[in-house]
């Protein structure tokens, strides 16, 4: 089991989330090209190492959490919020 | 002679006898017995049959690596096959029986297996299924029989009576093992201030020191055990309780047996319960497990490991025969030897070294132990039971022998070193490095916040043991405090012993050919190891699955360091160049019901009922599965109307009259905020900008690839908050969905969504009359033919018995007729049920369910979940028009790929058997005329009875091309599973009051 550190609810099972796929993903703009699309949606890297993926913590605060995690040894170094406003509100509360 | 209860020793009490039953015969033990030393007390000796070659087998071992004594406990539903006997605690009561045996394992028929070993070696199984060629069928016949003869016990097939728990705990440090190791790093932590859990699969605390007669830390063993034990004050101790696995995160699952060892266990007691642990540091004080020596027989009942022999004289106070023989090629065996002199057998101690240590014999000989150097076991003699060892001299320091005589004896020990049980670390891909001066694999690495200590990294001397353990529950504290640790330099050496082992796997004798077992749970042989590598088998993990070696529940635990050192011996290979199989949890079995724990039956699956479920059930509504959801399929018109008659019957009346439908089950999702409208402009195909507050729109979205997600109408309430209802099946999936894009893609949008699905109880009134329903009950709001337009919403109230309640109603159809659905906060939704049954039966109509819901929308042409399956496109669905070319939306780029753009894509069609009374069913394969192959070139995604087409059987599905490509042609519409092909013509999907213009009546 992966302990997921949510930035709202603290370290929580992996089971109360839903992975979401790899966050470094740009997806283009809605009237971009096919073969943008085509590169965002069907085209993705199988890193070995550090990722980034986009997790929903489904069954718990609802939040999407790009989680850093190493594919190869399962750490999970990191957890900050999709939402960069919600962010940057959370860590204004903290100071 | 036999193996007996000794007249003194032993931790069991004596004045508390305990009656069990062992295969049909009520025998006796004591208090602090387990079913292995209650069986050796009472003189057993052939415990079970092996697994293939049915081969009699007695116990082996005092631990959960024994391969032999595997029992069958408890009956009836209650039944647990592939018990160790060891492993099971013995109480009053206690039934068990041996297994893999027929009529009984003193007596077996299947024994003849082991006259034909010679077919059933290594890749037995493989090699019989894949045999090309003659003989192969009769080869197949012959498997049939032998997989019936061969095997281990079985379940008992019912449902398990009992029930589970799963407690989620935290601690700062667990311990797991309560050996001397465990117990001392568990009271240093205690000490130093952290929470501290203890497990022990035992259900007696302190490893090899219960009964054991050794000094530790100068004193008595059985005197520092017990103030080591009174002196964990904190601690929170589990026995009976097995660290089976080391997960990511450092989580330990542990499985803790609660009622299996009580007579009469209370039935509000769960059998056991699963402990998802969270410790921040973990201390492994596993231990170590001894390993046997490879020789001819060496599976014969009172063949055991020499440390299980001093654990039954020690702890239980039996004794494993009267004349004995141990065998063995490093120190850690004397002890053993001298707890069988010490009870007055007669002991002779083989060391297969030349040179013997010097303190160690002297102590043997002077307790009257006969030592011969350089002498090693050849095979044992005796069928069901040890009756002497043939013994030999070694010719080298490998394993080759001169047989030379044979010793009388009825028990022989074996100890061929000790392996540290490194299992929990391996689980998390941390591999053990082989040790050559020490001869076993020793812990390398382990995962951030994981240490071993003892014998589990190979230290042997107790006192060092304790010194190490307290090292590591030192550093433990230091590295939670955030100080610095210790230096590593600080913890003992592994090793220990006066004189170096010398490693001895197998022992051979020239021209001699002996069965000589390395893993006997599974009948693994050392010839099977040879023929492995023989075969070229040469990597440790193919090995390992074809001969199934150190597989299934042993884990590895008997003979995987035998096996690896002679696979490595087969190819001319070091045992580090071999390498080592991962150990994979559990680590001992875990009863499956433990797995599910309280998540059973509704517990696992809850039902949800909508808010006028039980209204309807008092009707006498029959209801159906949708997902977890409960919905009324049919409405019995009299007490036992059948499906059939009843859903032409409700859908006849909703073309005829009116109906009312429960459409509680809807997703529905709250949008609001000031970007509401741009966000689905975004989502869905056609535009919402525009739509007038208080008016709704059917709406289509898609995913990223371009393939149709889902479809739903929306209500626009205000300027900025909408309400979107989706299919009952996706409502969960575009409720995250819409999180998704909102918290990742497109944060900027100022919109907020939330599920009102349980908020809102909705009811469909449709039919021509169901205006004239619904105006019986409406008190206020217009919802008449111009105040209440297609697709217009009003805000309403309605009466009931005892008041009004507040609705929303909009004129939305599904099933093509005037409709209408009503919308009432969840707590009024039975009341809203109750008030318009009456009014739509006094407009001659009728409730109907999820059958004739099907039926009608079918008719209709409707999309439904059915048809939205994720493969299909906007195009393929006749839903292509509705695609803005104003504005762009998620899906456009990638839905005009070339395969997606093809015009000879299966597309929504209506299907009619050319003859009549032909049916055709959900699932069935359109084919064209003369081509019934294949996945065909379509397939039927609905049918029904259509009373608005004649009463004909009609069908909805895909058809390539669609219905223009089919006019005036017929297809087949194929039924392979049940037989049956039907002609059937290919129709408009819109066939039924194509201009629409009884929904806009």
């Amino acid at each position: 089991m992966l302990r997921i550190p949510c930035p709202f609810c603290g370290p929580r099972d992996h089971s109360e989330f839903s992975y979401e796929g790899d966050a470094s993903v740009t997806y283009p703009p809605l009237d971009a090209p096919e073969e943008a699309w085509f590169e965002a949606v069907f085209l993705r890297e199988d890193r070995r190492g550090p990722t980034e993926e986009l997790w929903h913590h489904l069954y718990g605060c609802r939040a999407h959490v790009i989680v850093e995690r190493d594919t190869l040894t399962h750490e999970i170094t990191g957890a900050r919020l999709a939402n960069p406003a919600i962010r940057a509100a959370l860590s204004e509360g903290e100071e | 002679m036999t193996s007996f209860r000794l007249n003194a020793g032993g931790v069991v009490d004596r004045s508390q006898p305990l009656r069990f039953d062992w295969d049909g015969l009520t025998m006796s033990g004591l208090q602090g017995d387990t079913l292995a030393s209650a069986l050796l007390a009472n003189g057993v000796r052939v415990v079970g049959r092996s697994f293939k070659y049915h081969r009699p087998r007695g116990v082996m071992t005092a631990g959960p690596e024994e391969g032999g004594a595997l029992v069958t406990t408890g009956r009836g539903a209650q039944r647990v096959p592939n018990e160790k006997a060891p492993m099971v605690e013995l109480f009053d009561g206690l039934q068990a029986s041996g297994q893999n045996a027929w009529p009984g394992v003193r007596f077996d028929i299947g024994e003849i297996n082991d006259l034909f070993g010679r077919f059933f070696t290594a890749g037995f199984y493989y090699k019989t299924f894949m045999g090309p060629g003659r003989g192969t069928w009769a080869w197949m016949q012959f498997e049939k029989l032998i997989r019936r003869a061969a095997g281990m016990g079985t379940a008992s097939r019912e449902p398990d009576p009992d029930q589970y728990d799963i407690v989620h705990d935290f601690c700062d440090l667990l311990v797991v093992g309560a050996g001397p190791a465990g117990l001392a790093a568990a009271r240093q932590a205690a000490e130093d201030g952290l929470d501290v859990m203890l497990v022990e699969q035992d259900f007696a605390l302190g490893g090899r020191l219960i009964g054991s007669t050794e000094t530790v830390e100068g004193q008595p063993a059985d005197q520092w055990l017990a103030s080591a034990q009174s002196a964990l004050g904190s601690v929170r101790v589990l026995t009976r309780a097995t660290a089976f696995g080391l997960y990511d995160g450092s989580i330990v699952g542990i499985y803790e047996r609660l009622t299996d060892h009580l007579a009469s266990p209370d039935p509000q007691m769960p059998r056991g319960a699963i402990r998802i642990v969270r410790p921040r540091r973990i201390v492994l004080t596993t231990g170590a497990i001894e390993r046997p020596v490879a020789f001819g027989a060496n599976d014969r009942p009172r063949v055991m490991l020499a440390g299980a022999m001093e654990t039954y004289v020690r702890r239980f106070g039996v004794a494993p025969g009267s004349r004995a023989v141990v065998a063995t090629c490093h120190d850690g065996a004397y002890s053993s030897a001298m707890a069988l002199a010490a009870a007055g057998i007669s002991t002779t101690l083989l060391d297969a070294r030349m040179a013997l240590p010097p303190a160690l014999a002297d102590a043997a000989r002077s307790a009257g132990i006969e030592l011969m150097p350089g002498y090693v076991p050849v095979e044992a003699r005796g069928h069901k039971g040890v009756r002497g060892l043939q013994v030999g001299r070694l010719v080298d320091e490998g394993s080759l022998a001169r047989s030379e005589r044979e010793i009388a004896c009825d028990c022989v020990g074996v100890s061929g070193g000790w392996s540290p049980a490194v299992h929990l670390v391996s689980h998390r891909g941390h591999k053990p490095v082989w040790s050559p001066e020490l001869a076993c694999f020793l812990p390398a690495t382990a995962p951030e916040g994981v240490a071993l200590a003892g014998a589990a990294r190979g230290v042997w001397a107790t006192d060092a043991v304790l010194a190490d353990a307290r090292t590591a529950a030192a550093d433990a504290v230091a590295g939670l405090r955030g100080k610095r640790r210790r230096k590593a330099a600080e913890r003992p050496e592994p090793g220990g012993w006066e004189t170096p082992i010398q490693p001895l796997w197998e022992v051979r004798v020239d021209g001699v050919k002996l069965k000589s077992f390395v893993d006997p749970q599974h009948d693994v042989t050392t010839d099977d190891v040879r023929q492995a590598a023989r075969e070229g088998y040469a990597s440790v993990e193919h090995m390992k699955r074809y001969t199934t070696l150190g597989m299934a529940t042993d884990q590895g635990k008997l003979g995987n360091v035998i096996g690896l050192a002679l696979l490595a011996d087969s190819l001319g290979q070091s045992v580090p160049e071999t390498g080592i199989t991962t150990f994979r949890p559990p680590y001992t079995p875990v009863p499956i019901g433990a797995l599910a724990g309280r998540a059973r039956g509704t517990h696992w699956q809850p039902e949800r009922r909508t808010a006028m479920h039980d209204a309807q059930a008092d009707d006498g509504a029959v209801f159906t599965d949708a997902g977890l959801w409960k919905r009324a399929w049919w409405h019995p018109a009299f007490p036992g109307e059948p499906l059939e008659n009843a859903y032409v019957r409700e859908a006849r009346a909703v073309r005829s009259t009116c109906g009312m439908v429960d459409v509680s089950t809807l997703g529905k999702i709250a949008v609001q905020g000031p970007d509401a409208a741009e966000f689905l402009d975004r989502v869905f195909v056609n535009g919402f900008a525009k739509l007038p507050v208080m008016k709704c729109r059917y709406g289509v979205n898609l995913r990223d690839d371009g393939i149709v997600m889902d479809d739903g109408v929306t209500w626009r309430l205000a300027e900025d908050e909408f309400l979107v209802t989706c299919t009952t099946a996706n409502a969960a999936k575009m409720m995250a969905w819409f999180e998704n894009l909102l918290a990742f893609r497109w944060p900027a949008l100022r919109v907020h969504v939330a599920s009102t699905t349980d908020q809102w109880a909705g009811v469909a009134v449709a039919g021509p009359r169901a205006r004239a329903a619904l105006e019986r009950v409406v008190a206020s709001g217009d919802v008449s033919k111009d105040g209440l337009p297609f697709m217009g919403i009003v805000h309403a109230r309605v009466r009931v018995t005892d008041g009004e309640i507040p609705a929303m109603i909009a004129r939305i159809s599904f099933s093509g007729e005037l409709a209408f659905e009503v919308y009432t906060p969840s707590g009024y939704g039975p009341a809203l049920w109750k008030a318009l049954v009456p009014s739509v039966r006094a407009e001659d109509g009728c409730a109907y369910g999820m059958e004739a819901l099907g039926a009608l929308r079918i008719e209709k042409g409707h999309v439904t979940g059915a048809e939205l399956d994720g493969r299909t496109t906007l195009d393929d669905c006749g839903l292509g028009r509705m695609a803005s070319t104003k504005k762009p939306f998620i899906g456009n780029a990638l839905r005009h790929r070339p395969e997606l753009s093809r015009t000879d894509r299966p597309q929504l069609a209506h299907f009619l058997p050319v003859t009549e009374g032909e049916k055709f069913s959900i699932g069935a394969v359109v084919c064209r005329e003369g081509e019934v192959k294949g996945h065909g070139i379509g397939w039927i995604t609905g049918v029904t009875v259509a009373p608005a087409l004649g009463d004909g059987w009609l069908g909805i599905g895909f058809v390539t091309g669609g219905p223009a490509a089919w006019e005036g042609k017929t297809v087949v519409i194929a039924d392979p599973i049940r037989g049956s092909e039907v002609r059937a013509r290919v129709a408009s999907p819109h066939q039924f009051d194509p201009k629409g213009e009884r929904m806009h009546a």
